[in-house]
């Protein structure tokens, strides 16, 4: 039970510094670690790189620690969903990394493995491969991108164990699982928590040795940020 | 009569087939979903994480944590699978997905595509673009012929580059051009919408290509 906190801040403790990088799950507003988010909020630590794949959007999300100016730079794919973002970002305040979604990805899978540097197609000629490594292999060229490590990782799941393993759901997987292995510390946030061989070990997305503390956050708020749907067409049999 | 939305749409749509992974951006190339052709089997693939991406769900069935890469909330199917990201970049830069369908801001007559960033302006950022451009097989491009009157199809792309040389076609809303992405620079018109002429077409375009119309 050593890895189970019982308070999202009690989770956090001791690992929060000025200055320091944090991964955060989530795509989108889908399957962000939003308790963990709000803690460090609450912590007040501040100049922290971010290393996420968007940027929330105002008022939900990492935009609460863009509004509180905690963030001093951002690393993302896309940040479009956020007019507090633009604001910071066109009068400085914010520094901005583009990655290619793609290169973020394996730049985090690479650095959670041990591997410092990687080559890719993805970026050659374009100013994502500017100032790079550029070679040809096997006639076609390729950009070298490093691996990234955080001083943090704070993860969202749907099930995890006491120790650690964690299961995802659906799409709420995306960044968390390759995030759970890249840094120093990873703190997971759990829909359900279960005692250790609840899970079925063959379903267990991220092995426990990625995750260091776990904490409970029940029935969660999820957010939609493009509610979709399309119309019921009632069957001719359904209408007598 | 140029081309709508829907018409670029489905003259798209005829680029696929049986049996292709295909990845649809965002804009006119979600609407190719609607003209899958019946009994063809086509998965699409979401690079959030998904692949056998469903239509939307009826109102009152929607689930947070179910959307697609613009964060629309959407449906399973029997085919479905969920992966994280780094397998479904592997999908696409491992060379996996057949076919990519997206928008563009301008192509250029040797394949050069940019469609990320207007300097000077707020820019959102590149997403998936440049991974989709540089590893699936073949690049679709559909897009408007021209923005606010000036011409998207250009002997060279004055905007910051999402790929060098990774468009394959070009549907626009007057015809379809198909693009060499080896060797020497050509441009090829092969279809036109009815109605427009070839001298429309080159008026509004500010690139040299050969004339192949079947």
């Amino acid at each position: 039970m050593r890895k189970v906190h019982s308070k999202v801040s009690a989770a956090l403790d001791g690992l929060l510094f000025d200055g320091m990088t944090i991964m955060a799950g989530g795509f989108g507003l889908c399957g962000i670690p939003e308790a963990l988010i709000y803690a460090i909020r609450d912590s007040g630590v501040k100049d922290l790189t971010v290393i996420s794949n968007n940027a929330g959007v105002d008022g939900i999300g990492l935009g609460v620690l863009l509004e509180t100016r905690q963030i001093r730079k951002m690393v993302s794919s896309y940040v479009g969903e956020n007019k507090l973002f633009a604001q910071q970002y066109l009068s400085g305040e914010l520094e901005l990394e583009f990655n290619p979604q793609g290169t973020l990805a394996e730049r985090i899978r690479a650095g959670g493995a041990g591997v410092p540097a990687f080559y890719t197609k993805t970026g050659v000629g374009t100013i994502i491969a500017d100032g790079k490594d550029v070679r040809e292999f096997d006639g076609e060229s390729y950009v070298m991108e490093r691996g990234l490590f955080a001083d943090l990782s704070i993860v969202h799941a749907f099930k995890g164990d006491t120790e650690g393993n964690l299961v995802y759901r659906k799409t709420a997987r995306n960044f968390n699982p390759i995030m759970a292995t890249a840094a120093r510390i990873t703190v997971a946030e759990v829909e359900h928590l279960v005692d250790a061989g609840n899970i079925d070990p063959d379903q267990v997305h991220t092995p426990g040795i990625f995750v260091k503390r776990i904490v409970h956050v029940p029935n969660p708020t999820k957010h939609i940020e493009q509610r979709t749907t399309r119309p019921r067409i009632i069957a001719a049999s359904e209408v007598n | 009569m140029a081309w709508t939305r829907d018409q670029m749409a489905e003259r798209a749509a005829q680029e696929l087939q049986d049996g292709f992974y295909v990845n649809l951006g965002i804009g006119i190339p979600t609407l190719v979903a609607n003209y899958i052709p019946t009994g063809m089997s086509v998965q699409l693939q979401s690079e959030n994480g998904m692949l056998g991406m469903g239509p939307f769900p009826y109102e009152g069935e929607e689930d947070a944590d179910l959307i697609n890469a613009g964060k629309q909330t959407i449906t399973e199917l029997p085919t479905t699978s969920y992966f994280s990201g780094a397998d479904s970049f592997g999908m696409i830069r491992g060379g996996h997905i057949d076919l990519s369908i997206l928008g563009a801001m301008q192509v250029a007559r040797n394949g050069d595509l940019a469609n990320w960033m207007v300097p000077g302006k707020m820019v959102k950022g590149m997403g998936g673009a440049m991974d989709l451009v540089a590893g699936v097989k073949k690049v679709v491009v559909v897009m408007e012929h021209e923005a606010k009157g000036e011409a998207k199809l250009l002997e060279q792309c004055t905007l910051p580059l999402t790929g060098q040389r990774v468009t394959d076609l070009v549907i626009t809303d007057l015809g379809v051009f198909a693009i060499e992405r080896r060797g020497d620079p050509k441009m090829t018109l092969i279809e036109i919408a009815p109605g427009v002429t070839v001298d429309e077409i080159k008026a509004k375009t500010l690139a040299a290509f050969d004339i192949a119309v079947q």
